[in-house]
């Protein structure tokens, strides 16, 4: 059981990969994208959590009253989260593009260089 | 290629990754385990110069460069988003037309709106305090102006929303931030060191220079989700493609 949060972001990952690689349409990519994302938050969380411990804000509970969680780990995530959402939107804006000049957003059939 | 062999070739490739990922999670750290050497000396640090929230402390505190990087991105990608998304010769603009609203849904978007704008502000200037800041109070704040979309139509949401403003804002939040780093610089000779007082713990105005940078953040974010639905929403109502294309 100590392994299960870890090998539940794995798989989370491994399954944003695989629709990434099987994707028909673009927008549908770059959700997959995301779930990729969506495992390393797990990752990162699953990493820094502790038994028994609360939230690392000390507003309403007295300092080293409690165990906390690992604080640098949630940071990094809130990090990781802003960039997967303005990637997010760079990607589908780009989406858009794609569907305006090309008329399709199906990976397959963008084989062509168009200037 | 055709798509079976891709196919086979990305699960041959994939089960590779997923032994590798195994044996990696293996040799992690148990979960749950009591052993966070950063954490701690984080929490302490933290404390130390009365940032109740140590997330915020992290953030904008110890690791205030990174966040510096992490708002460039964010200000690149809003930048790219709005070249991508201009309007092109072979398009025009067309005016929105005005659209029922049921009613129910008129008077709860409306109701709301106030409600999530000042909760979107709270959780702003409560960043350094309690769990939020700058980053999730800016998407509050941002979308609740979007409710009048909802509520009312496009045209009012335009007239309450000008998106010039909004991006000089961006800017403007952008450029806060890197000059409080820089009064830092010539106050303490290092870039966005913490060098105001750090107040009294627990109260609106503790943690030095964290809400100021949190606010710098807020404002940034608040202004780039505001120019980048703007500029989707222009796509999907007002951009049209001209007749004969």
């Amino acid at each position: 059981m100590h392994v299960l949060p870890y090998l539940v972001a794995a798989w989370v990952f491994l399954a944003g990969c695989y629709g990434l690689a099987t994707s028909r349409n673009l927008v549908h990519a770059v959700g997959c994208l995301s779930v990729c994302q969506a495992g390393t938050y797990v990752l990162l969380l699953g990493v820094g959590y502790r038994d028994g411990a609360t939230a690392p804000v000390f507003s309403d509970i007295k300092p080293g009253s409690r165990p906390v969680v690992d604080p640098v780990v949630q940071a990094l995530t809130l990090t990781d989260v802003v960039v997967g959402a303005t990637v997010t939107a760079l990607l589908l804006a780009l989406v858009m593009q794609i569907a305006k000049r090309h008329g399709t957003v199906d990976p397959d059939e963008l084989s062509e260089l168009r200037g | 290629m055709s798509r079976r062999v891709r196919l086979w070739l990305v699960l041959a490739g994939g089960a590779g990754l997923a032994a590798v990922l195994v044996a990696a999670c293996l040799k992690l750290p148990a979960f749950g385990g009591d052993r966070h050497p950063y954490g701690d000396r984080a929490v302490h640090a933290s404390l130390a110069r009365r940032t109740a929230n140590t997330i915020s402390s992290v953030n904008f505190d110890q690791r205030a460069f990174d966040t510096l990087g992490e708002m460039t991105i964010l200000f690149g990608a809003v930048l790219g988003c709005v070249m991508l998304l201009r309007q092109t010769r072979d398009e025009q603009r067309a005016a929105p037309e005005p659209a029922d609203v049921a009613r129910p849904v008129r008077r709860y978007a409306l109701l709301v709106l106030p409600v999530a704008l000042v909760t979107g502000i709270y959780v702003i200037a409560h960043g350094q305090l309690s769990p939020g800041g700058g980053f999730q109070g800016g998407v509050v704040a941002a979308t609740a102006l979007h409710l009048l979309y909802l509520g009312a139509d496009y045209t009012a949401l335009e007239r309450v929303r000008p998106v010039g403003a909004y991006e000089v804002g961006d800017a403007l939040a952008a450029s806060a931030y890197v000059v409080t780093g820089l009064a830092a610089l010539i106050g303490s000779g290092a870039f966005l060191a913490n060098t105001l007082p750090y107040g009294t713990f627990n109260t609106l105005s503790s943690g030095g220079t964290v809400p100021l940078l949190n606010a710098a953040i807020g404002m940034e974010v608040a202004s780039a989700v505001v120019v980048l639905l703007a500029r989707f929403l222009d796509q999907a109502v007002e951009i049209v493609k001209e007749s004969g294309e």
